[in-house]
């Protein structure tokens, strides 16, 4: 007996009038996969500097996520704190690997750090994004030891920074770095585009937030994360 | 095991679902809600039409292609250290899912929506098995409670209301007090997540669908907006992708396109919540995700359709926008459709998936409005391939007999032009001879389908053809 993959492929040849080994076929395909054509960018994406922020921010409070900006990386821990106490969550904050948080002058707050990933019993947690895209208000977050993925997911309020300068106008552009990065043709295991808080309308068409993930979700963009 | 139809019994189905008074109230929020906040996305960017070109083109493109694209995924799926299963139909797909929670010792199973999991009906499957599956979907889990289907593909419990939802919590739940308040939508929520968390926590092995399978990187694809199908992928030691052939696209610049057109036509969203690309399973140094990936690959029929008429069905990436324009499903809602999708492309998808005797019915259930149509993110001509249907329906001698034999009495007519009218003139002024009182007639031979619920208005004057061949002799004459 044929396998599955064999029958399906073929059953599928056979449909198209193909034998799968036409030589203009294959090009098209290597092709395509090679060079990996645009396509359509809408206007609104094309923007750089304080207006893709601008636009960045725009979006991400459209999809009802809180964004604050601050001038340079050791303004985060007391931002993060004060998003915490403003909103009267406990002084409380799960936080990855990632050195650029480790870095971050935490000791001046009186937050109570843990590290690693959450085991579902997290209220806050908070990562450091791979970047984001203007265009919709979107966070890209990699999986990993740095900002582990059940961060993203099981606290019931997750604080993300993102560097103004990881900001991009288009999804495109944010994959052209993703490539730089990881290589063409592989990703990180798991990588997370995240637009607003979660929610559900599965009601009435009642639109709640935090169904299964944060219900809150707070953004701090650094203007200038070198410094 | 496909999952079982009552398509046949389309119009039993329909004349209940009006009668329906509960379903009626709920599909209300259908009309209301949908159509309002799919336009306001759409008005927001200009490039919407250029964009719905583009995706379009990409699926016409990777179709024409898919044997080689589908090779080039299953390459990348194996270098990121996941497997690929090949299953030709229903039941090969759910054999391999359960042999893969049974090698696991799995008893608890999460699950994210899926519709294919409700194609090859894999619940019953694993509880045959004797494992216990978990929708996590909130929509998903009110229906499992009450040993429904989906009525909708993006909204599966559309057609109830709060106080049914309500109902069905105190009913399932009930470990907790009774006394509890629920008589708002989020106290629901709010329950549903306290409860699932637990099964997230215990489950061994997750299973979600894709909505894209990228030839590029080996990449599966869900989009969400509560989250749960990242606790499903992310938690349990195993996650397991079902996914159809269709789903594979080339690129994640391809992807691109059609994530500007997937949000906007189902919800209205720029942007789901949850995007979230899955490429293999943990890697050294991972503190968390699953250590083996799986993607289950269903034809089911699929790979037949390529070639045909029907071939443009398959560029469907699942919106619901058809279905959310549709003025039969706003009567009738997606149950009455008996199978696992409703609306306009699930009148198309279901003949060609379960064939024309089982679904047959359903391409009779339009309009013709064309709304599908003109509001389909990948321009499929809905219509068109409803229309196809019909003629395969009556070549096979499927549909009614006097439905076929009215056919054929007008067909006897329409071949033969100088018989055809005499016989329209005579019926013209017969007609307006008993309509003329009223301009309107409350009863006509053959044809009370139509009277029963409305008037059929009295001819005016002479015949279409009389008309038309009067209108070509003054502009010749001019």
């Amino acid at each position: 007996m044929s396998s599955a993959r064999d029958d399906v492929l073929a059953t599928l040849r056979r449909s198209l009038g193909v034998s799968g080994s036409e030589a203009p076929r294959r090009s098209t395909v290597d092709d395509r996969l090679a060079r990996a054509p645009a396509g359509v960018i809408p206007a609104r994406a094309k923007v750089e500097g304080a207006a893709r922020l601008e636009l960045f921010k725009r979006h991400a409070e459209e999809a009802l996520a809180t964004v604050a900006v601050v001038p340079h990386a050791d303004a985060v821990p007391q931002e993060a704190a004060r998003y915490l106490r403003d909103a009267n969550l406990p002084a409380t904050l799960r936080i990855g690997e990632d050195a650029r948080l480790a870095d971050m002058p935490w000791d001046a707050t009186s937050l109570e750090i843990a590290r690693g990933p959450s085991a579902g019993r997290d209220l806050n947690a908070l990562s450091h994004a791979f970047g984001g895209i203007a265009e919709t208000g979107t966070l890209a977050l990699v999986s990993g030891p740095d900002n582990p993925t059940t961060l993203n997911f099981l606290p019931d309020n997750h604080i993300v920074v993102v560097a103004a300068a990881d900001l991009t106008g288009s999804f495109e552009e944010s994959v052209d770095r993703l490539r730089q990065r990881y290589g063409k043709g592989a990703m990180p295991r798991s990588l997370n585009l995240i637009t607003g808080p979660s929610r559900s309308a599965d009601i009435e068409q009642t639109l709640i937030l935090g169904a299964h993930g944060p219900r809150k979700l707070h953004i701090i963009v650094v203007e200038d994360e070198a410094a | 095991m496909t999952v079982h139809s009552t398509s046949k019994a389309f119009k039993r189905n329909a004349v209940r679902a009006m009668q329906d008074e509960p379903l009626q109230r709920a599909l209300m929020h259908v009309r209301t809600n949908f159509i309002a906040k799919r336009q306001g996305a759409v008005d927001k960017l200009p490039e919407f039409e250029a964009l719905r070109e583009s995706a379009r083109d990409i699926k016409n493109h990777t179709l024409a292609h898919l044997d080689l694209y589908l090779e080039r995924y299953e390459a990348k799926v194996k270098e990121a250290g996941g497997e690929v299963h090949f299953a030709r139909t229903a039941e090969e797909a759910c054999d391999a899912v359960v042999a893969i929670c049974r090698r696991l010792g799995a008893r608890t199973i999460t699950k994210g929506k899926s519709m294919i999991g409700e194609e090859i009906g894999i619940n019953a499957a694993l509880e045959a098995a004797g494992m216990t599956p978990v929708e996590t979907d909130l929509g998903e889990y009110i229906i499992q409670l009450r040993g429904e289907a989906p009525s909708h593909i993006i909204a599966p419990a559309v057609h109830l209301n709060r106080d049914q939802v309500e109902a069905d919590f105190r009913r399932v739940h009930s470990a907790l007090d009774p006394k509890r308040d629920l008589s708002q939508p989020t106290q629901l929520l709010g329950e549903a997540r306290q409860v699932l968390r637990e099964r997230f926590l215990a489950a061994d092995v997750g299973i979600t669908g894709a909505n894209f399978l990228v030839a590029e990187t080996g990449t599966s694809i869900i989009v969400t907006n509560e989250g749960n199908g990242d606790l499903t992928q992310t938690l349990p030691k195993a996650h397991i992708v079902l996914a159809s052939i269709e789903k594979v696209t080339p690129t994640l610049e391809d992807v691109g396109q059609i994530l500007r057109v997937l949000a906007r036509s189902a919800t209205g969203q720029e942007m789901s919540v949850y995007t979230s690309l899955s490429t293999g399973p943990r890697r050294a140094g991972d503190p968390d995700g699953p250590s083996e990936y799986h993607v289950v690959i269903l034809d089911n029929g699929r790979s037949a359709m390529l070639g045909t008429q029907f071939q443009d069905m398959l560029r469907c990436i699942r919106c619901g926008a058809c279905m959310n324009h549709c003025p039969v499903y706003h009567a009738i809602g997606g149950h009455a459709y008996g199978w696992v999708y409703p609306g306009p492309m699930g009148a198309v998808l279901t003949p060609s998936l379960i064939g024309v005797g089982e679904g047959g019915n359903l391409p009779n259930a339009s309009t013709f409005c064309g709304r599908c149509e003109a509001v389909c993110p990948m321009k499929i001509p809905l219509p068109g391939m409803m229309r196809h249907w019909r003629e395969r329906e009556f070549e096979r001698h499927l549909s009614p007999a006097a439905q076929r034999y009215g056919i054929a009495f007008w067909a006897f007519f329409a071949k033969r032009p100088r018989l055809y009218r005499a016989a329209t003139r005579l019926a013209m002024w017969g007609l307006a001879l008993f309509g003329r009182n009223k301009g309107h007639l409350a009863f006509l031979p053959f044809g009370s389908g139509w009277t029963k619920h409305r008037d059929f208005p009295s001819p005016q004057g002479p015949t279409f053809q009389a008309h038309w061949k009067a209108r070509a002799k003054l502009k010749a004459g001019s």
